[in-house]
């Protein structure tokens, strides 16, 4: 197979092509759910949010509600015409309580009224009594329980526990990694419109109109055909719009079928926050055995997730953790136990990497701690252990890695980033002791690319040539910022040899195209853009066969190029052959559709293939930290990434840039706080901080690894970007262990927890300065 | 008065909007969107933390019209009657084609999700008008208040560094927005009487500080009302029913920044963007704390005196006007009296204020010779955090000993407050490292803060301690980084 050449030449794709709405989106044009002008008569609503972590409901009086200013209606339990649930796997999500409560933040119920303003004041006049349950509030409460959403999932390769002993050097540890909010600018907002005879239109700001569709239709007791999701675009998603829009949706809709007026349900910032799942907070606990060059040969390890008080995504997440916990390393002998916490906070759900960066966060602390006990350059430690190409390149799951560029990627970064120069200028600076100590760390990422369950790996796509020769495109893949209708538009334009600007893109709309699956799991543009380039290609292959009939060419003499088709020795516009087909009854619209191949996966061994091929990254971050306070900064960042052959350069190098500092923001300054009575105290901007511009690294080489085709046939040979290039932000954190290392004894890792806050950093020095106190990463002993 | 029927009105691209009948408590964000149907604008937050709702208010400052950043999300509608309101529908040129600001934001990239890129297609307007050939370091910080959760603020830094380089535009020029039309325009709407709305809650803008005062004199259950930036939440997150609004920003001598008698006086409507350039034009060490407090829409809405007179707990100017020895003027009908800003918390959000009795003026004493003064601010965040714990300082040397020492910390008790134990354990002692650790020793008797989100009460009192190390260890060694922020700086 010669991959460098079987790709067709693309004309449209590849270019750095603005992205599809940039115009619109730069003149406050582009129409997000909110700005979409709705019938008069309109309804606006609200949720009303539990106030305790677990109790049950003694009294709920509502009569205020109801007689509050504007308020046309109410939905309880009892208004739900259908099932009660917004669960996407269990049915364990009711879009309102009945008498339970099971975190603080649960919608209990959502009230209707003539303004947003309006329902939101009624919302908060309930009189609820509550008798209060105890409530497990994180996730070592829920170990000490036993408390679980689901059974814990166990994988083991080889023989750790006979190997550990053996090793030369064993030491144990521990991480803590906190969760983050998503925090999507547009928050959480559906408009339900009732239509004629029972249907339903959503406007839904969705990363899955499909769940959305069944979920309401189930809340309404209607069949799916009644329901039609449709979403334009969304102010982001992260994830965070994969399960969750659902309950907005539903929530709407049972307002709106109840009162037969188009209902809004618009999340205020602080409700969205409060009622919504964020990526899950773990801990790790570990033991491993390592030789004197570093290289592992024991891993026993444990990852617990606080999942929250339902299922979710949680099953998922915490399979992708574990599928994970290897990164870029070969590890032989392994045992990995997963357990997936019930507790009585928000339920976690799916947020970029999708307990992917927590398995990888595992490990990176594993080699860290390793290459602080043998006092070596982490990075060598890293080396030691990457897989191999030929040999040792088989994953923990029995999935044999084809397409390691990962020595390539690491030999390459680490001399365009001076990586040792710079490492030796920071031991200078940090020998003289100064207040601000200076760290550096190279990190890796190896991300497996398709859904773990493999049904969700098919898409479906609708093109449209009209006989002017505009193109209507329209997928099953959503646009959240990413670039995706970009990228699908480009791939069609190509397969029918127009410019991009013949290609219109359309809404994802569950009337058009059926049985989608989520825009999740980087797989947008892999799985839309094969199907779109297959209902393109039919409509050629229909329009070339029309042409060679007509005029008797041989069906390599006809090309589709540049908004012409060459026919011979002839060339036609293509609206001319358009029209002329559509004259002679040829059919101009096409569905297409695409399923991922070779890959398998068999849940009871936990073995398979479940990706179809893996992305590769690495960046290397340097960072301050002030010994004083605690406060850091990233002062520069050298990032080499692979997206196979870009689609669009522009769109691949804002995911990496984008995935990089919001990587960095979960992993310092944002901080998901509760307090005692496992209310979440930081539920707005002003509370939890994600980056701002400040934060952008001062200094910053950010690369698309070239001439790295992607091995598998993928559209064009390109790969995946949404997801990887946010764990490229684990350098930041291994930075400022780094900076730390020095404060204590040699030897010794810094106990620093995730997020590396301002507090975490300070106890992190107080912890290593501490003599005689033997923090967890020294607990072990050596052979 | 004008009466019941009077409305409010405001300029935007080149027409009156006369608004009729809103409640005074409508944010210019709610009659943009739902009003108007400008839909451009954005709310992200309604806290005017995100930046997604970020307009342009044009105001005529003397011969020429003032273009400033502001959160249309709580900003109350009757406060911008005599303004021009600048959205980001306002933009594109007569003919249809993009601002420079615009096109560069779609030439480097700068949109993905496009939710928040109105609000930075706003603040970099701003700076378009303000700065012809902004520095990079000028654009991050026009842009401290924007929050992007999906470019990494990478290719928006590099449009805002390069929308300079794009031919001038026919619309929106710097010059075409000081046009003699533009200033005619909102020159006719200067008001020859005060601004009274009678809809719910009722709202005065009174012209005169003697008007002022005798209004609120007379109806001391009326709520003042400044910039906003706090009052405005209480509308958008507490959902609070507000009593009768008095606004302080058409009051004319509360409009003035003054020096005299060794004293700066900032008037109650000065905003803070103004208040902070006359502050750090005579304290330099103050500038961090200038560009870290708020961001520039929130610093150019809110003033000095409403963070003074709101008594939050961690405000960030109070702990260095404390340690400075800064007074409010109080004004209440006819009579005024001067109050030590240290004696005028009285608790938790509680000041001294009398009912009917307002804060006109905050008076900071100029800098004296062989007094060192420093403000630090600590929080999870570098830009436009609410601080964990804020540190104000003023020491003056006699030789090698502490002569005096003036010392308050915000986010340490329920009000900004000095630390008089600390203090009187440096008074009289030798300026040294040793000096600074066994006072800080002495922080744990002055406070007992709490824990909550933002910080633990042990890191509190340790960050506390370890500040006033960081102000010995700056002023011993001036030339030695002790802090990220200037760290960071010099690496760069």
């Amino acid at each position: 197979m010669n991959i460098a050449t079987d790709a067709p030449a693309a004309a449209v794709s590849g270019s750095e092509l603005a992205h599809e709405s940039a115009p619109l989106h730069v003149s406050g044009e582009a129409l997000y759910v909110d700005d979409v002008p709705l019938p008069s008569g309109t309804l606006h609503a609200a949720l009303a949010l539990s106030r305790i972590a677990h109790g049950r409901i003694r009294t709920m009086d509502l009569r205020a509600v109801r007689a509050a200013p504007g308020v046309v209606a109410v939905a309880t339990v009892a208004d739900v015409p259908g099932e009660n649930n917004y669960g996407p796997v269990l049915k364990d999500d009711p879009i309102f309580t009945d008498d339970l409560v099971q975190y603080a933040g649960q919608p209990m119920f959502a009230v209707a009224a003539t303004s947003h303003h309006a329902a939101r004041r009624a919302a908060a006049l309930a009189q609820i009594e509550y008798e209060p349950l105890p409530a497990i509030l994180n996730v070592r409460s829920a170990l000490a329980a036993g408390s679980f959403v689901l059974p814990s999932q166990s994988l083991r390769r080889g023989d750790p526990r006979a190997m550990l002993p053996r090793a030369r050097h064993r030491l144990r540890g521990s991480l803590t990694i906190g969760g983050q909010d998503h925090f999507y600018l547009e928050g959480q907002i559906a408009a339900a419109l009732p239509q004629e005879n029972g249907a339903m239109l959503v406007l839904s700001s969705t990363q899955h109109p499909t769940e959305v569709q069944h979920l309401v239709a189930h809340a309404l007791g209607r069949r799916a055909h009644d329901v039609t999701v449709r979403c334009r675009r969304m102010g982001g998603g992260f994830g965070g719009k994969e399960s969750q829009p659902a309950l907005f949706a539903c929530a709407a809709a049972i307002l709106a079928a109840k009162t037969g007026r188009p209902v809004k349900l618009r999340a205020d910032r602080d409700d969205d926050m409060l009622a919504t799942g964020k990526r899950h907070d773990f801990v790790a606990d570990y033991e491993v055995g390592f030789e004197a060059d570093g290289r592992i040969t024991a891993l026993v390890m444990m990852l617990a997730s606080r999942c929250g008080y339902s299922a979710d995504l949680s099953g998922p997440v915490n399979d992708r953790a574990l599928t994970h916990a290897d990164n870029a390393y070969f590890l032989e002998h392994v045992e990995i136990v997963s357990h997936r916490c019930k507790t009585h906070t928000v339920s976690n759900t799916a947020f970029r990497g999708f307990g992917g960066p927590q398995g990888m966060m595992a490990i990176e602390a594993v080699i860290d701690d390793i290459a602080r006990r043998l006092e070596r350059d982490p990075l060598d430690v890293r080396r030691a252990n990457f897989y191999g190409v030929t040999e040792r390149n088989v994953t923990h799951y029995g999935m044999t890695i084809e397409d390691n560029i990962l020595h390539r990627i690491a030999d390459r970064l680490e001399a365009s980033s001076r990586y040792r120069e710079r490492r030796r200028e920071i031991e200078e600076h940090n020998a003289t002791g100064p207040v601000v100590r200076r760290g550096i760390a190279f990190t890796p990422v190896k991300f497996g690319i398709s859904f773990n369950a493999p049904q969700f790996n098919q898409a479906g796509a609708l093109v449209h040539v009209y006989t002017d020769g505009s193109v209507l495109l329209n997928h099953g893949g959503t646009e959240m910022g990413q670039g995706l209708y970009t990228k699908v538009a480009q791939v069609v334009a190509d397969e029918l040899g127009v410019p991009l600007a013949a290609v219109r893109v359309s809404a994802a709309d569950t009337s058009k195209v059926p049985n989608t699956s989520a825009t999740a799991a980087s797989s947008g543009s892999d799985l839309n853009g094969k199907a779109a380039q297959a209902a393109a290609r039919t409509i050629r292959e229909r329009l070339t066969a029309y042409a060679c009939d007509k005029y008797r060419l041989a069906p390599e003499a006809v090309r589709f190029e540049g908004g012409r088709v060459v026919l011979g020795d002839a060339v036609t516009e293509f609206a001319t052959l358009a029209r002329e087909a559509y004259m002679a009854r040829i059919q101009l619209s096409a569905t297409g559709y695409y399923r991922t191949p070779k890959i398998h996966f068999d849940r009871a061994t936990f073995t398979g293939r479940p990706f179809f091929y893996f992305a590769y990254g690495a960046a290397v971050s340097e960072v301050a930290v002030d010994t004083l306070t605690g406060e850091s900064r990233v002062t520069r960042v050298d990032i080499l990434h692979d997206v196979g052959r870009s689609l669009n350069q522009a769109l691949d190098r804002g995911q990496v840039e984008g995935g990089f500092l919001q990587g960095a923001g979960w992993l310092t300054s944002e901080e998901l706080w509760w307090n005692e009575n496992g209310e979440l105290k930081t539920h707005s901007p002003s509370t939890y901080k994600i980056p701002t511009a400040y934060d952008w690294p001062a200094e910053a080489h950010v690369e698309l690894l070239e001439n790295s085709p992607n091995r598998e046939d993928t559209v064009f040979r390109s790969k995946a970007v949404g997801e990887p290039p946010l764990m490229l932000a684990i350098s930041v954190f291994h930075a400022i262990r780094d900076a730390l290392a020095g404060c204590g004894k040699t030897g010794t890792a810094p106990a620093l927890s995730a997020p590396a806050t301002p507090e975490s950093i300070l106890r992190a020095i107080a912890g290593l300065r501490s003599a005689g106190t033997a923090g967890p990463d020294s607990a072990g002993g050596g052979a | 008065m004008s009466g019941a029927c009077d409305s409010i009105r405001f300029v935007l691209d080149g027409r009156v909007v006369e608004a009729r009948d809103a409640a005074p408590t409508t944010t210019l964000l709610q009659y943009l969107r739902e009003t108007l149907g400008r839909t451009g604008t954005k709310e992200g937050c309604a806290e005017g933390d995100c930046g997604a709702c970020t307009v342009i208010l044009g105001e005529l400052d003397g011969e020429r019209i003032a273009y400033r950043p502001v959160n249309s999300c709580i900003r109350f509608l009757p406060t911008v009657d005599g303004k021009s309101v600048i959205t980001v529908e306002s933009l594109r040129g007569p003919d249809g084609s993009l601002h420079p600001v615009q096109r560069a934001m779609l030439d480097y990239h700068a949109s993905q999700c496009g939710f928040c890129t109105p609000g930075f297609v706003m603040s970099l307007f701003g700076l378009y008008l303000d700065a012809p050939r902004p520095r990079r370091a000028e654009v991050i910080g026009a842009l401290s208040g924007n929050l992007c959760r999906c470019t990494g603020y990478r290719p928006i830094i590099d449009a805002g560094c390069c929308m300079a380089d794009y031919p001038e535009p026919l619309a929106w020029s710097r010059r075409d927005a000081q046009s003699g039309e533009r200033r005619a325009l909102l020159d006719s709407l200067r008001r020859g009487a005060a601004l009274a709305l009678a809809t719910e809650p009722g709202y005065h803008a009174p012209m005169s500080l003697d008007e002022l005062a005798r209004l609120y004199e007379a109806a001391p259950h009326s709520l003042l009302l400044a910039g906003g930036t706090d009052v405005g939440l209480w509308v958008t997150k507490q959902l609070r029913e507000l009593p009768p609004l008095i606004y302080l920003g058409e009051v004319a001598e509360l409009k003035r920044v003054r020096e005299a008698d060794g004293i700066i006086g900032i008037g109650a409507a000065v905003a803070l963007t103004d208040a902070f350039a006359a502050i750090v034009a005579r304290y330099p060490m103050l500038a961090e704390l200038a560009e870290r407090f708020g961001s520039p829409p929130i610093r150019n809405s809110g003033t000095l005196c409403g963070n003074l007179a709101n008594g939050s707990p961690i405000g960030d100017v109070m702990p260095v006007l404390i340690a400075l020895g800064a007074s409010v003027l109080l004004r209440r009908g006819g009579a005024t009296r001067e109050m030590a800003l240290d004696e005028f918390y009285a608790g938790y959000r509680k000041t001294a204020l009398a009912p009917g009795e307002l804060v006109a003026e905050a008076r900071i004493p100029v800098p004296r010779p062989g007094r060192l003064v420093a403000s630090y601010k600590v929080g999870k965040r570098f830009d436009q955090d609410i601080s964990a714990v804020c540190g104000g300082y003023a020491i003056e040397l006699r030789g090698g000993t502490i002569a005096s020492a003036r010392i308050a910390y915000g986010g340490m008790a329920a009000v900004p407050q000095r630390a008089r134990r600390t203090e009187a354990a440096l008074a009289g002692r030798p300026w040294s490292e040793a000096t600074m650790a066994s006072a800080a020793e002495a922080l744990a008797l002055d406070f007992r803060p709490i824990t909550d989100m933002r910080a633990g009460n042990g890191y509190r009192l340790q960050v506390a301690g370890n500040l006033l190390r960081r102000f010995y260890l700056e002023h011993r060694d001036p030339e030695a980084p002790s802090r990220i922020g200037v760290f960071a700086r010099t690496a760069a």
